[in-house]
C-alpha cells in the first residue's frame, strides 16, 4: 500500500512523453542549462550503457570517448532539464548493462548496428 | 503564529522516501509522510492542567484490542465512578466520540479554536515553511563503539590481535582509578526518540493526507511520527 502512495507522489514528477531509447543506442541528450537568466541547450552524445531505478528515480548512463578518455554522464529520465533524447543509431546488445565497454578502447568499443545497414560506430 | 495563536502539529506515519523535481527542474529528496486526519481527544488548559496542549489521536484501533481505559478516553463509558461523580454534580469531561486510537500524543501549545472532537488535517500546515519531525529511530540493538560512536577501531595488521573493532582506552590509570561518567562505550543503539528540526515542507497533499518534507525522517517506513511547526526560523 505504501508503494502505491509513493507512486502517487511520483506521478507529478513523471514525464508524459517518456524518451524512448534502448540500451546500446547512440543518443543525443539535449540538456537545458541556465546561465544567468538565459537558457541554452547542451548536447551530450554517446552510447546508453545502463538504465537503473524506477519511477521518478529512473536514471540512464551515457558513455562516450573524449580525447581517448572515457566520459560517462548519468541523467534522470524524467528530469525537466532533459529537453529531449534523440536516438541516432541502435546497437545490437545482449545484456542490460554494457559495463564491459569500460574495459575496451578503440575499435573494440563499436557495437553492431541493429538494422539492415551495418555502418560502423565511432564512439 | 498566524492562525490566531493555535498550535500547528499533526501525527502521522512515514511512508518512505523518493525524489521529485521542483519548478526549476532540480531533483529534491523527499520523505512522504501520511499525516492525519487526527481527532482532538483532549485539550489541556493552563487553568485545569497547568499547561497548554492538544492531545491528538491517529489511526483507529479496533475496539476489541483497545482497553476499557482507551475506549473511555475517546467516548463516554458508563461506570460506577462516573455515575457517582455525575450524581455528585461533577461535570464530566467532553469526549471526542470517536474510535479508540492507535497513536496518541500531546502537542504543547495553545489550542486556539481547536475543540475536543474536532479534526486536524494536513492543510493546517498551509503556509508553514519548516517543521520538526519526531520519530523513533531504527533499533540497532547492542552495538559496538565503531557503529555507535563512529570510533575508528584499531588496525587490521601490525600485531593487533583480536581487537580490530575495539574502542581502545576508556580513561586514566591509578588516578582517578575509576571511569568518568558518560564515556562512550558499546551499548544499545537506536530505537530512541529522535527529532529532526527545520525540515522544509515540499508539498502538502490535502486530498490524500500526505505531507512531503525535504530530507530524511527518523525511523523505519511505517513508523509513527509527530510533525510540528518548527519553533526556530
Amino acid at each position: 500500500m505504501s508503494q502505491d502512495i509513493i507512486k502517487l507522489v511520483e506521478q507529478s514528477s513523471l514525464k508524459e512523453d517518456v524518451p524512448q531509447f534502448e540500451i546500446g543506442d547512440t543518443v543525443d541528450v539535449h540538456t537545458r542549462i541556465l546561465e544567468g537568466d538565459k537558457e541554452r541547450i547542451q548536447v551530450f552524445t554517446g552510447v546508453v550503457i545502463a538504465r537503473s531505478g524506477t519511477g521518478s528515480k529512473e536514471m540512464f548512463t551515457v558513455r562516450r570517448i573524449v580525447d581517448s578518455q572515457g566520459v560517462e554522464r548519468k541523467f534522470p529520465v524524467h528530469s525537466p532539464r532533459i529537453a529531449k533524447v534523440e536516438v541516432k543509431r541502435s546497437g545490437v546488445v545482449r545484456r542490460a548493462k554494457l559495463y564491459f565497454l569500460r574495459e575496451r578502447s578503440g575499435k573494440a568499443v563499436r557495437l553492431k548496428e541493429r538494422r539492415t545497414d551495418r555502418a560502423k560506430v565511432g564512439k | 503564529m498566524a492562525k490566531d495563536e493555535r498550535v500547528v502539529g499533526i501525527l502521522g506515519r512515514k511512508i518512505g522516501m523518493t525524489q521529485i523535481f521542483d519548478e526549476s527542474g532540480q531533483s529534491v529528496p523527499v520523505t512522504v509522510l501520511q499525516a492525519g486526519p487526527c481527532d482532538v481527544l483532549q485539550v489541556r488548559t493552563s487553568d485545569r492542567d497547568g499547561y497548554e496542549a492538544v492531545q491528538l489521536g491517529y489511526l483507529d484501533k479496533p475496539r476489541r484490542l483497545a482497553s476499557r481505559a482507551q475506549r473511555g478516553q475517546v467516548a463516554k463509558l458508563d461506570s460506577k465512578r462516573s455515575k457517582k461523580r455525575s450524581a455528585a454534580g461533577v461535570e464530566l469531561l467532553a469526549k471526542a466520540n470517536c474510535e479508540p486510537k492507535r497513536y496518541v500524543r500531546e502537542i504543547r501549545g495553545p489550542a486556539g479554536d481547536l475543540d475536543v472532537g474536532s479534526l486536524v488535517k494536513v492543510d493546517a500546515f498551509e503556509g508553514v515553511a519548516t517543521v520538526d519531525v519526531v520519530g523513533t529511530s531504527k533499533g540497532r540493538g547492542f552495538s559496538g563503539a565503531m557503529k555507535r560512536h563512529n570510533f575508528s577501531g584499531q588496525r587490521a595488521t601490525h600485531g593487533v590481535k583480536k581487537c580490530h573493532r575495539h574502542l581502545g582506552g576508556t580513561g586514566c590509570s591509578a588516578s582517578p582509578s575509576r571511569l568518568m561518567k558518560g564515556v562512550k562505550m558499546p551499548g544499545q543503539y537506536g530505537a530512541a526518540r529522535c527529532t529532526v528540526r527545520n525540515q522544509k515542507i515540499v508539498r502538502i497533499d490535502a486530498e490524500n493526507n500526505l505531507l512531503l518534507v525535504r530530507g530524511a525522517v527518523p525511523g523505519p517506513n511505517g513508523g509513527y511520527v509527530v510533525v510540528k511547526k518548527s519553533n526556530k526560523m
